[in-house]
């Protein structure tokens, strides 16, 4: 019996079933250790902060609590997040599904002449395979995330949520940077590989006058945009360029700023074991001299809308990616994110393809959260 | 007191040993069984194959045969899990108001075996002999559905001559899961792999667990690599005496 090369495939319409595409992952065994060792750290990191926070639970149900009240009145909170972001100087616009979020970025695009984009790491625009669509219209994309970068330029996929690339190990990533920057001489130390992508950064950043970035939170109340992550090229994206494109799901929305007092403490000790993640930028339509002078909000809704009627189905729109669930999963610690077929692995993914087909988050149908119980009540 | 005993499908076609074991040992501590012979399946793998109507027909099957009953006991963690967690949702959907109140008085009496012996029974020491080094895997839905906590060690301490070998790990799931080991054969053979090794590197002679679903899925492993070392459910461990010592010692 032969078996596939490995080649992921993360368009979910094409995507080989569960139990066929994990046999080449099943069989690479430098994977499956970085998988592995990558899951460890991060759960090891991830339980000792929970462990020092005595509120943990009241923390998580403060945030489900706001979760579920957003998810009762989306509607009314998308309008007013609108309505501020405008007021403030943003232009806010409507996608219903994958094609017209896609169409109306490449129309922004065009209107500034754009043909490179710099980019923050954002899972919603691979969800709708922006890069492929951008490139095929003659806009080179640029990831800025380092993770993305290796991705990128290894000719990858994303096999994560928040660590995209935690498949690849840092040997791997001496090899595809010395390839693809031309460093021969590049040695496989943390601190050569980030001086390397530093270099390879820097200067699009100051050339590339547009950017695109997704969302962690909008928040309804201040009409603002909020990212946090870890490298610092996010503040650079929301410094440097003229442009500034987000594109964010509708669900995302807060009602107000003193959310995220709840939001950050829980996606940050979940996501990546921190007490506050490094960077956290917000920012309110435009600011006069100060950062993009052009801003749009593209809100995708993509399938989300078509399950808010339904109590049970709508729960997976609480979800804020904190990947908590994947880095529980013991499946997911097998077998890493491509074989789930989809951006959007693990339990949350096979949820999230159980509650909105529609959208096709995920493919796989056979492994269903609360199997072992890992992911699901009491994280 | 008066037990019926729901001994499971896994149990009555596989393990027969372990549903004979539960009678010994009860016995032994005084209590008065019974078999409901009309007894078939929880409808757990109904349940997480999709297949809500089936599972919600052995559901109230469930109901029927033991609302009568004083206490229920249950040697496997995983249909616990099953009847405490699935259940009221099963009823929810699918049920009439009868059921749902039969089933809500019914279900504060059933009970898996280790939260019988010390929650109701309250007894750790059962009074059984086992000389033999044993590791203790902690089963998913005994560990994260019934928060059985150290139940199971309590019980073993107390079991003469018995050492017990700590096992790393220990929330980590063996990649049984059911219809998952079917669907999923070979992610879930991964998952048991290492789980294998872990266990193997106590030097235990024994695994055991309150779940025999678990240990099927381990001990065919163990089997087919002669790992030197067997699986037993907790209910032989504890039926085990010096005159007449478990069966799979014979």
């Amino acid at each position: 019996m032969s078996h596939p090369a490995y080649h992921p495939v993360l368009d979910p319409a094409h995507a080989p079933p569960f139990p066929q595409a994990v046999l080449p992952v099943l069989r690479n065994p430098q994977l499956r250790k970085n998988v592995a060792h990558a899951i460890d750290v991060i759960q090891g990191k991830r339980g000792k902060l929970v462990a020092e926070k005595t509120d943990w639970q009241e923390l998580r149900s403060a945030g489900a609590a706001i979760r579920t009240h957003v998810l009762e009145n989306l509607g009314a909170y998308l309008e007013e997040f609108e309505a501020r972001c405008t007021a403030a100087g943003g232009t806010v616009h409507w996608a219903a599904d994958g094609e017209e979020a896609r169409r109306i970025i490449l129309e922004l695009l065009r209107e500034e002449n754009a043909s490179e984009v710099i980019k923050i790491k954002t899972m919603t625009s691979a969800e709708i395979q922006l890069n492929p669509y951008l490139e095929a219209a003659g806009v080179r994309t640029y990831e800025t995330d380092l993770a993305e970068i290796i991705l990128q330029l290894g000719e990858d996929e994303p096999s994560h949520i928040v660590v995209p690339a935690l498949h690849v190990n840092r040997s791997q990533v001496r090899e595809i940077f010395a390839r693809r920057m031309g460093l021969k001489d590049l040695s496989d130390d943390p601190k050569a590989l980030t001086a390397a992508a530093r270099n390879y950064l820097r200067r699009k950043f100051l050339e590339i006058p547009t950017a695109i970035s997704g969302a962690n939170f909008l928040v309804a109340e201040t009409g603002s945009v909020v990212v946090v992550e870890s490298e610092g090229n996010g503040r650079m994206c929301l410094t440097l360029p003229r442009t500034m494109i987000t594109i964010a799901g509708i669900e995302k929305v807060l009602p107000r700023f003193q959310d995220l007092e709840v939001m950050l403490q829980v996606l940050a000790r979940s996501a990546t074991g921190e007490r506050m993640n490094p960077y956290t930028s917000v920012w309110t339509g435009v600011t006069p001299g100060d950062g993009p002078q052009r801003f749009h909000v593209v809100l995708l809704d993509n399938g989300r809308s078509s399950i808010l009627g339904k109590k049970t189905e709508r729960q997976t729109l609480r979800c804020i990616r904190c990947a908590a669930c994947m880095n529980s999963c013991p499946v997911y610690r097998q077998t890493g994110g491509h074989a789930y077929g989809s951006v959007y692995p693990g339990p949350i993914g096979a949820s999230l393809r159980c509650a909105v087909p529609a959208t096709r988050f995920a493919r796989s149908r056979s492994i269903f959260p609360r199997c072992c119980w890992n992911c699901a009540p009491r994280l | 007191m008066h037990v019926s005993l729901f001994i499971t499908c896994y149990n009555d076609t596989l393990f027969p040993e372990t549903g004979r074991a539960v009678v010994k040992l009860l016995e032994r501590l005084g209590v008065e069984l019974d078999f409901h012979s009309r007894q078939t399946c929880c409808g757990q793998m109904h349940a997480n194959t999709g297949f809500r109507g089936e599972a919600f027909s052995q559901a109230k099957r469930f109901v029927q045969l033991y609302q009568d009953t004083e206490i229920v006991v249950v040697p496997s963690s995983s249909c616990v899990a099953m009847i405490r967690d699935q259940y009221p949702g099963l009823f929810n959907e699918l049920g009439n108001e009868e059921l749902r109140k039969q089933f809500a008085a019914l279900l504060p009496r059933v009970y898996e075996l280790s939260e019988f012996l010390i929650d109701r029974l309250k007894v750790e020491d059962v009074g059984a002999y086992f000389p033999h080094r044993v590791t203790y895997h902690a089963s998913c839905h005994g560990l994260r559905a019934l928060h059985l906590g150290d139940r199971p060690w309590r019980l073993m301490d107390k079991v003469r001559g018995l050492e017990q070998v700590p096992l790393p790990n220990l929330d980590r799931c063996c990649g049984f899961g059911g219809t998952f080991s079917v669907k999923n054969g070979e992610v879930s053979s991964a998952m048991m792999a290492v789980k294998l090794q872990d266990i193997v590197a106590t030097g235990a002679e024994f695994c055991t667990a309150l779940d025999n679903s678990c240990l099927m899925h381990l001990g065919g492993a163990m089997h087919r690599q002669y790992a030197g070392m067997k699986t037993i459910h907790l209910a032989e461990i504890l039926a085990s005496t010096e005159a007449v010592p478990a069966e799979a010692l014979g």
